[in-house]
């Protein structure tokens, strides 16, 4: 396929207006898969005359439409731009071959869905990479919108490439394809981007886009990795990065939004048309998590914990039902259940929708009872859901070396509690191929199942409950204790889970009761190069691009195969290669990729966490126990946001405005 | 213990309301089930008191009269519902259209009268834009199709291919000349068919013109249906379907004038 360049756009901010492409797009639609995907008009979406603002943003979630339209960090971010009365943000997502095939015959540029705007007439495109698997999608969406793969060969005319979401806390992979990446809370560095190019804009765009670049980087808030030099050893390893200006700061720091009562975002939330993978709104009822599991990036890169108060939360909800009509709220965190208040906020909300068929879910893998209260008293207003819990490792051993503070007591009681409450079945959730991991951890797993099931059986007093053991690849992450460690190889961690599969199914007395789902190890190989890589693993990622490697979060789309050899190719002059990426078990000394990035974590507390977690030594929550130096809040000038506010939910006695219409 | 469905105030259906919407613009690639989902959620967000299935998983209580398929527009697509509480069908009108997203619109609403909604859905009103095919091409097309008594033609339904015929149930067909959105000269037909198992659509239609006087539209075509209601066989017309409910409801006023 060719990957020249395809359209020529009308240069940003140069244009009195853009025109929309969709009359082009529309004679194309009847002959895709679900046309609706890429038709936009979705509920609460918004649209504004184009010569009407002066910085426009196009935001993309590098996947398909049903999977990117219900993402909560381009939902906030759209709705906290457009707020701006000069300000322009609209959306795009991964278009499928089927349209990708005829857009490049047709010439019809990557568009937006909002107003079919062609993305490169924006000022900003900005990525949210959930994860690294989007990585490819982005590439696809630059060459059909007209915009060179390679940052250095942008013009003037382009607009600013911009990563954000986890993966950009290492966006080194992508460091060739993209202008800048801010790491952290978006919404308020959204506005911090749009305030400073508003005046640049304003005061004639002097310099152009390498002095635009320029203004962002010197505020230490958004990475320019053109601005930065790596240097290598001849073993392959890091030997430095530096700035290659002046002005330019040494380290990048990550955003931290305070005060989440105050970004009471999104508040209308989008209602797609097509069918998604959430559908529902979602309530964010705290960020960050410090329950300290060492394997969960998230957790380490988005402390410390702020939470939303009970009345925010209420608001919110009750908020997010009006201007959707969805049937399901989900109060979306890391560990719900952990919100200080969390009893009164369910409590409170089970009163508030009991007999209106609203469900509310609340997405917790706590090992505890607790978590079984809540589920019961959530289920009053809607449907009972499922009932997940993540002891993640098999073994009391491994439990100790990831942090992840349950015992099998724990986990027995816990289930029988739900199966005592009449819950048939349960999901457990555990990873393979943690640090210091054997076989004999992971079968651990098939006792731990068998012992679920007997009690099960005993307190329902029947034999047909269920448990579904569900097992997910261990891939290392920056920025957490095991940016370390060794990834297991994909051989290994097959055979690990086929034995485990063995022994499941041949366990005559309980291994019918036992389901078992799992992923073989290959993905996350990919997974694994992509989120420790550096900038040399970029070549890689644009050498699958062009073999025709597209939506590889897909399972029946992605090629291990594919991947491997272009990466045997791409890499063959140099040093390093997959397993050097992946497998290889890294040095305190090493200079990491991402070091420069700063997430406040000290590196020192890092590294003797993964000797803590080496010595199955466990660390508490600083949530309930004395800070212990993460280096966190110091370092972002933040601090833990908890209640308990000792508010209450009052029921909701002002009928919905739809409703009042109705009867007048 | 085993789980019991969960106890609701299931309240009584109390009123039905027949409700006309179009789908319009860009939404036209809308599937029916996308409709239902943008639906039922309109319903709640407008506070529709709609009345609910009682089981596991109670459901609204909404019946949809044969949908236009995805990729046609319409002025015409029908559709009931049951409230447990009597309502102004102009205000429901008005709030659903609100809560649904522009181009899904809610164009009228009527109480039910006594008799099902499909007894009067008995043949729909089409235009088909052929952009790019002149109306003297797609005229000559016409002309062959209707001399014929019977032409089958094949389609893919979800339970494999089908055959039947798809001149029976052609009432009228003509060929006009009209222009695209774009402003570029095109041929319009005109249609108008009765209700058959299986329905012949339009695109049933082109395939026996394709197949008789081998018309091959270069662009696909823009479909879009004008009417649903009863046929009058004289005259080939379409007629209102909510009329009879009109007429019920007028004469219900006029036997009590002031009601409550
Ligand atoms: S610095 Fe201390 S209080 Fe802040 S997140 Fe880290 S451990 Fe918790």
């Amino acid at each position: 396929m060719s990957a020249e360049p395809m359209t020529t756009v009308a240069a940003a901010g140069a244009a009195d207006t853009v025109e929309s492409v969709f009359p082009q797009l529309e004679a194309l639609l009847p002959l895709v898969q679900k046309p609706i995907q890429y038709v936009g008009g979705e509920l609460n979406a918004v649209s504004k005359p184009w010569q009407s603002t002066t910085v426009r943003w196009a935001l993309m979630y590098p996947d398909a439409y049903e999977v990117g339209v219900p993402n909560q960090g381009v939902q906030i971010l759209y709705e906290v731009l457009n707020e701006q009365p000069d300000v322009l943000a609209e959306r795009t997502y991964a278009v499928w071959s089927d349209l990708e095939t005829l857009m490049r015959q047709h010439d019809v540029p990557q568009f937006t869905v909002d107003a079919h705007r062609p993305v490169g007439a924006f000022d900003v495109f900005g990525l949210s990479f959930a994860t690294e698997l989007g990585y490819t999608n982005m590439l696809t969406a630059l060459d059909l919108a007209g915009i060179p793969l390679q940052a250095g060969e942008r013009g003037d005319e382009h607009p600013i490439v911009l990563a954000g979401g986890h993966a950009a806390f290492n966006p080194e992979p992508i460091a060739d394809f993209i202008d800048a990446a801010v790491i952290g809370d978006g919404e308020q560095a959204a506005l911090e981007i749009t305030a400073l190019i508003r005046d640049f804009k304003a005061e004639g765009s002097p310099g152009g886009r390498e002095q635009l670049l320029m203004r962002l980087a010197q505020t230490g808030g958004v990475y320019v990795p053109a601005f930065y030099d790596v240097e290598y050893h001849d073993d392959g390893r890091i030997k430095r990065v530096i700035p290659s200006r002046p002005g330019v700061p040494w380290r990048v720091s990550k955003h931290t939004v305070t005060d989440l009562d105050a970004w009471p975002y999104p508040k209308k939330p989008l209602v797609p048309l097509a069918e998604s993978v959430h559908e529902r709104a979602s309530v964010e009822i705290f960020r960050g998590c410090t329950r300290g599991c060492r394997f969960c990036q998230a957790g380490m890169i988005t402390r410390p914990v702020r939470e939303r108060s009970i009345t925010g939360i209420g608001e919110m909800v009750e908020q997010s039902l009006q201007a959707t009509g969805f049937e399901e709220v989900g109060l979306l965190s890391l560990s719900s259940a952990d919100h200080s208040e969390i009893k009164e906020v369910a409590k409170g909300l089970a009163d508030r929708y009991e007999g209106t068929n609203t469900s509310l879910s609340l997405p917790s893998t706590r090992v505890d009872a607790f978590n079984i209260d809540l589920a019961n008293e959530l289920s009053r207003s809607g449907r009972r859901s499922g009932l997940t819990f993540a002891p993640e490792g098999g073994s009391e051993r491994i439990r100790k070396v990831i942090n992840k503070m349950v015992t099998e007591d724990d986990l027995i009681r816990t289930v029988t509690t739900a199966y005592g409450n009449g819950w048939r079945q349960v999901k457990l959730y555990f990873m393979c191929g943690l640090p210091t991991e054997t076989d004999d951890d992971v079968l651990q797993i098939a006792e731990l199942a068998r012992e679920v099931i007997k009690t099960g059986r005993e307190v329902a007093g029947r034999k047909d409950i269920r448990c579904t053991v569900s097992i997910g690849g261990f891939v290392p992450k920056p920025h957490t204790p095991f940016q370390w460690a060794a990834q297991l190889d994909h051989e290994t961690t097959d055979a690990r889970l086929m034995k485990l599969r063995n022994v499941i199914r041949d366990d005559r007395q309980f291994g019918k009761s036992i389901g078992f789902r799992y992923h073989d190890g290959k993905p996350g190989i990919v997974e694994g190069l992509l989120s420790r890589g550096d900038r040399r693993v970029g070549r890689v990622i644009e050498a699958v691009w062009r073999d025709g490697g597209r939506f590889d979060g897909w399972s029946e789309h992605f090629s291990f195969e594919r991947w491997m050899r272009c990466a045997d190719q791409a890499l063959a002059d140099l040093p390093v290669d997959v397993d050097w990426f992946t497998t290889r078990e890294r040095e305190f000394s090493e200079v990491l990729p991402w070091d420069h990035l700063d997430s406040g974590l000290d590196k020192d507390w890092l590294w003797e966490d993964w000797q803590d977690s080496l010595n199955e030594v466990e660390v508490d929550d600083c949530r309930w126990t004395p800070c212990f130096d993460c280096g966190v809040c110091p370092q972002m000038g933040t601090d833990i946001e908890i209640g308990p506010t000792g508010k209450q939910l009052l029921p909701l006695t002002a009928i919905g405005a739809g409703a009042e219409a109705l009867r007048g | 213990m085993a789980r019991q469905p969960p106890e609701r105030d299931n309240a009584p259906a109390v009123q039905k309301l027949r409700l006309r919407y179009a789908k319009r613009g860009r939404l036209r690639f809308t599937s029916h089930r996308d409709i239902q989902r943008a639906l039922e959620r309109a319903l709640r967000r407008a506070g529709v008191p709609m009345a609910y299935s009682s089981g596991f998983t109670p459901h609204p209580k909404i019946s949809y009269a044969g949908a236009a398929a995805m990729g046609a527009a319409s002025e015409a697509e029908y559709l009931e519902i049951s409230v447990t509480e009597r309502l102004d069908p102009d205000r429901v009108r008005a709030a659903l259209d609100a809560a649904l997203p522009p181009g899904l619109d809610v164009v009228d609403v009527v109480e039910a009268a006594p008799g099902a909604l499909a007894d009067v859905l008995q043949a729909s009103e089409w235009a088909i834009q052929l952009p790019d095919v002149s109306a003297g091409q797609a005229g000559d097309a016409v002309a062959a199709l209707m001399a014929k008594g019977e032409v089958e033609v094949e389609r893919m339904m979800k339970s494999g291919p089908r055959r039947f015929d798809a001149r029976g149930p052609i009432v009228r067909l003509a060929a006009d000349s009209g222009q695209t959105t774009s402003g570029a000269p095109c041929a319009i037909l005109r249609l108008v068919v009765r209700h058959a198992t299986p329905a012949v659509r339009p695109d049933d239609v082109l395939t026996a013109l394709r197949q008789v006087a081998g018309l091959t539209p270069p662009v696909p075509p823009l479909v879009t249906r004008l009417a649903q209601g009863p046929l009058d066989p004289e005259s080939g017309t379409v007629a209102d379907p909510l009329a009879a409910d009109r007429a019920s409801v007028d004469d219900a006023v006029a036997a009590n004038p002031h009601p409550r």
